[in-house]
């Protein structure tokens, strides 16, 4: 925790988006987490995403429930909107948020024990209906706001500072996703925001339910020696096996890619992620290469990272529900309420 | 590490932290500019007055007339706009602080047997004094006019810089028991070193000659004056009247206080006359605006060919019309004429530079020259081509300012003790340096480390209208207690350092993410002129150094830092887990006389040379 607040003084040079604004202007308060937690990272990574798109601040929604991830919307872009809802129901609040209005750029950021523990159930659910949203999870294996007890997304083997190791088996977020059938599902680490950055901003521009998960170090609690989460060992473990780059609509590919080394993928929107393969074997549009290849690697102890699995063609939630394209909430109310008619030949069918 | 990678920072070299502390390192006397805010910030205006004392002698007189090196090189002035007004605080030290006579150095009872001589009565030769009467030194000064200060006295105003505060600060170095000789000027440097009386000679005359203009009808005219010797002929009171209208010959400081004084003197239409556009001006930005605001028109790219007379009076001056081509590195080329016009005037002041001048020194008594009829003079001990002969202040290279003399002064007092106590003038105490974490507590510095965004105070003049009433009205009025309260806190307090230790680094990018300005970049390491573009924001300023740490312990890479920006808000180490950046105060320590006779008297003690 910090006495002062960051300084509003800038660098000069600082570069200005298509909005006019800098990466400072999306900032949010400062941060009350401990010093040096994986989650202030993240923040910065999602401060810069949503500065490179040039994503309006009023048109951004934070999302989140309960823990110290979800403390995070508190930290960027003041001037969104924000819902802190109650433990595990994020996914719950934001589908009925964007139900209400379509027009919105949804971010939830949750993490191990609001996702994989209490709100596991609302979790898969969101996946199950493709809410379009770009929903991150915190991942760092431990409850910090508790002191530090195993998540479940502890590892087995994983020491914490006192006590005995983990025994039981850890929910893996990102195989979870792919197996329910979300629709881009990745995984990155806080202390690699080249990676992170342009994965959030695939993850914000996807049309459907987009998962980060972010090995986000728990500095107090599971930072020390024998733990599967600390800076240390996911640096160690750590592989990358789709990087992206996310190129905006109406933008040339510049960057020069070897034959065969980069796949484009289209977005609805007219942008593309390029996706760059560090394991040329690997093939993030097979769910069933990609889900067997992470199984393996996940048992080999291997943290795989990158854009893991990616899929356009599914519709999101709007569109398999057969909605208007006009958000609900601007639709005049009488076209909302069926005419009194209408509603007597309803209601006449359950006679 | 490959050849062309950035080795890590030595930072045990004093010289990297000192280079960071940007106003201390431009400072020629090096004074320790942010302690001494701090200490204002506190309201200990006299422990501030005496910090300044020890490095620049006489605080209460800078604080108003300083040529200020400190404040282009602040990093304010980067940051934002404008620096810190550092050369304000320094007089709100001076203006507020308490008597300090009894914190002044003190000549010991007996003398050390030893016997210097001061040529000049200027800030150069005081402060030889003020450094060796401690010591014990028999310090004479001649002075050829009847009045102490030089420079100081005759050149600066009265409405600039009081004749009060010339006399305190000057009477506390007197005060010791300096022999003052007035009215004594040395005609003859041969004589005084073979009347064998001084065992070693300072010379601290200035550049007392003002330079001449030499075209037609120069001669023709008793209205047409030398700047310096006009300003100090008003400074006796030998000339209290001018024509009404003037023109002023260069755009130089000294040609700032002949506008100034001539319109305190009667003059109604005064005429700054440039050669060159904005921009290439000799006087300082402040002493520029000052001279405006009093309604001084200054006229560019005019160049003087002829004083116009008739009838054995000065009407007027010709000029050539000018105009100059700037190439893109902003160098101006010499020029070419357009035309030409003619101005009246009933007097012109010509202020256009002055050059040393040494009549009095034989050419054969082995006192090299050089073509310029400079003396040769060693830049670090002072000391010409004859052994036991000093030179400081403007008579050492050329014209500089007072706080160039004060340097040379200190620098000439090391080498005179050292010549006479027979040790090596050469091997002198190097410059140290002390670093001490600042940290208070989880969240709490020794120090103000908030950013204010106030914007820098301005000095409150004078009415325009009373200031003309007399000669020595001051204009500045000096800082209001509320406008000390905000500038003080305008310092960046750079002195206090962001020290990085990189085995305890764990990369978790949170100084990184916090930094305000964008100083700090975990890359690979690479060449410097590579790096520099590689960084969180890119580091253009070559000037201002990158502190690069030694390869991290997880991934090998390392901490970059670009000093340029840095506001030295402390949250880098703040947001640290692992204690890696730590905030460090950085003590430079600059060696005066007293610590090399403190050297000497232990090694005389321990039985060892101190040479």
């Amino acid at each position: 925790m910090s006495y002062i607040a960051k300084p509003k003084v800038s660098h000069p040079s600082l570069p200005r988006n298509k909005l006019g604004l800098t990466a400072r202007d999306y900032e949010g308060a400062v941060s009350t987490l401990c010093a040096g937690c994986g989650h202030d990272s993240v923040t910065a990574a999602v401060i810069q995403a949503v500065f490179e798109l040039n994503i309006e601040p009023h048109k951004l929604a934070k999302m989140s429930g309960i823990g110290c991830s979800s403390k995070t919307p508190a930290y960027f872009v003041n001037q969104a909107h924000g819902f802190n809802s109650v433990h595990g129901r994020m996914p719950s609040v934001t589908t009925g948020a964007y139900v209400a209005n379509r027009e919105l750029t949804y971010i939830g950021v949750s993490g191990d024990g609001d996702s994989l523990s209490i709100g596991v159930g609302q979790f898969v659910h969101a996946i199950r209906r493709n809410l379009n949203m770009c929903y991150i999870i915190e991942n760092n294996g431990v409850y910090g706001l508790t002191k530090g007890q195993f998540s479940a997304s502890a590892d087995i083997g994983s020491k914490p500072k006192k006590g005995l190791p983990n025994q039981q088996e850890p929910i893996d977020p990102v195989s979870t996703a792919i197996s329910l059938g979300a629709t881009y599902v990745a995984r990155s680490f806080s202390g690699d925001k080249q990676q992170l950055v342009p994965l959030i901003k695939g993850a914000l521009r996807h049309d459907g339910f987009a998962l980060v998960d972010v090995i986000s170090p728990c500095v107090t609690f599971n930072d020390h020696e024998g733990s599967t989460k600390s800076y240390a060992h996911t640096r160690q473990f750590y592989h990358h096996v789709v990087d992206v780059d996310y190129i905006p609509p109406a933008e040339e590919i510049r960057a020069d890619y070897e034959e065969g080394e980069a796949v484009p993928v289209d977005l609805y929107d007219g942008s593309v992620i390029m996706l760059r393969k560090v394991n040329e074997y690997y093939d993030p549009t097979s769910r069933a290469a990609a889900f067997k290849y992470l199984r393996e690697h996940f048992n080999a102890g291997e943290i795989t990272t990158g854009l893991l699995y990616i899929d356009e063609a599914r519709g999101e939630m709007h569109d398999l529900m057969g909605n208007v394209d006009t958000p609900l909430a601007e639709l005049p109310l009488d076209s909302l309420k069926p005419p009194s008619g209408e509603l007597k030949r309803i209601l006449k069918r359950y006679q | 590490m490959k050849p062309t990678e950035m080795k890590p920072t030595d930072t045990t070299k004093p010289e990297y932290f000192h280079k960071v502390v940007d106003c201390q390192w431009a400072c020629p006397a090096h004074t320790d500019v942010p302690l001494y805010i701090r200490l204002i910030a506190q309201g200990r205006f006299s422990d501030a007055y005496m910090e300044n004392r020890e490095s620049n002698v006489f605080p209460g007189i800078l604080g108003r007339v300083c040529d200020r090196p400190c404040e282009p090189a602040c990093r304010r002035g980067r940051v934002e706009d404008k620096p810190v007004a550092i050369c304000r605080l320094k007089r709100v030290a001076a203006d507020h602080r308490d008597d300090i006579t009894d914190r002044l150095p003190k000549a010991p009872a007996r003398s050390n047997g030893k016997k210097v001589a001061l040529i000049g009565a200027g800030c150069a030769s005081l402060t030889v004094a003020n450094d060796l009467r401690p010591l014990g030194y028999e310090v004479t000064i001649f002075e050829a006019l009847d009045t102490t200060g030089g420079l100081m006295r005759t050149n600066i105003p009265k409405f600039r810089l009081p004749p009060e505060v010339l006399d305190e600060e000057i009477g506390y170095i007197l005060d010791m028991g300096v022999a003052l000789r007035l009215n004594h000027r040395i005609d003859s440097m041969r004589a005084l070193l073979d009347g064998g009386e001084f065992d070693a000679v300072f010379v601290g005359t200035g550049a007392p000659r003002g330079k001449n203009l030499e075209i037609p009808g120069r001669y023709d005219s008793d209205r047409i004056h030398i700047g310096i010797d006009w300003l100090e002929s008003v400074a006796f009171e030998h000339v209290g009247t001018i024509g009404e209208r003037v023109l002023i010959i260069g755009v130089g400081n000294t040609a700032m206080d002949c506008c100034r004084t001539s319109l305190r003197l009667g003059a109604r239409d005064v005429k700054v006359m440039a050669r060159k556009p904005r921009g290439y001006f000799k006087a300082s930005d402040w002493e520029l605006e000052d001279a405006e605001e009093e309604n001084v028109e200054i006229i560019v790219n005019h160049s003087p060919k002829a004083f116009v007379i008739e009838d054995g009076k000065l009407v007027g001056m010709r000029f050539e019309l000018m105009e100059y081509r700037v190439d893109d590195r902003g160098r101006i080329d010499r020029g070419t004429v357009t035309g030409e016009t003619t101005i009246p005037c009933d007097d012109v002041i010509l202020a256009i530079g002055q050059d040393n001048a040494f009549p009095w020194i034989e050419r054969d008594i082995g006192i090299e020259f050089d073509e310029w009829e400079c003396p040769v003079v060693d830049e670090t001990t002072m000391m010409c081509s004859r052994e036991g002969v000093f030179f400081g202040g403007d008579s050492a290279f050329g014209p500089k300012n007072i706080i160039w003399a004060v340097a040379h002064g200190h620098e000439a007092a090391i080498s005179i003790h050292r010549y006479c106590q027979a040790e090596d003038i050469a091997d002198r105490l190097p410059v140290g340096i002390n670093l001490s974490s600042q940290k208070m507590g989880m969240h709490e510095w020794s120090y103000s480390n908030d950013y204010d965004p106030a914007a820098r105070r301005l000095m409150p003049h004078v009415d325009l209208r009373e200031r003309f009433k007399k000669l020595d009205i001051e204009v500045e009025l000096g800082f209001t207690v509320e406008q000390t309260i905000q500038e003080v806190e305008r310092c960046l307090n750079c002195d206090i350092q962001t020290v990085f230790a990189a085995k305890l680094c764990i990369e978790c990018d949170a100084c990184i993410d916090i930094c305000p300005v964008n100083c700090l970049t975990i890359t690979h390491n690479g060449d410097e002129q590579d790096l520099r573009t590689r960084l969180s924001a890119p580091a253009e300023n070559l000037e201002q150094a990158l502190y690069v740490s030694a390869d991290l312990p997880h991934t090998g890479r390392v901490m970059v830092k670009d000093e340029d920006l840095c506001v030295h808000c402390g949250l880098c180490a703040e947001r640290c887990p692992t204690g890696a950046w730590d905030m460090q105060k950085s003590t430079v320590l600059i060696p005066y006389a007293t610590d090399e006779a403190a050297e000497s008297r232990r090694h005389r003690k321990a039985g060892t040379s101190a040479a």
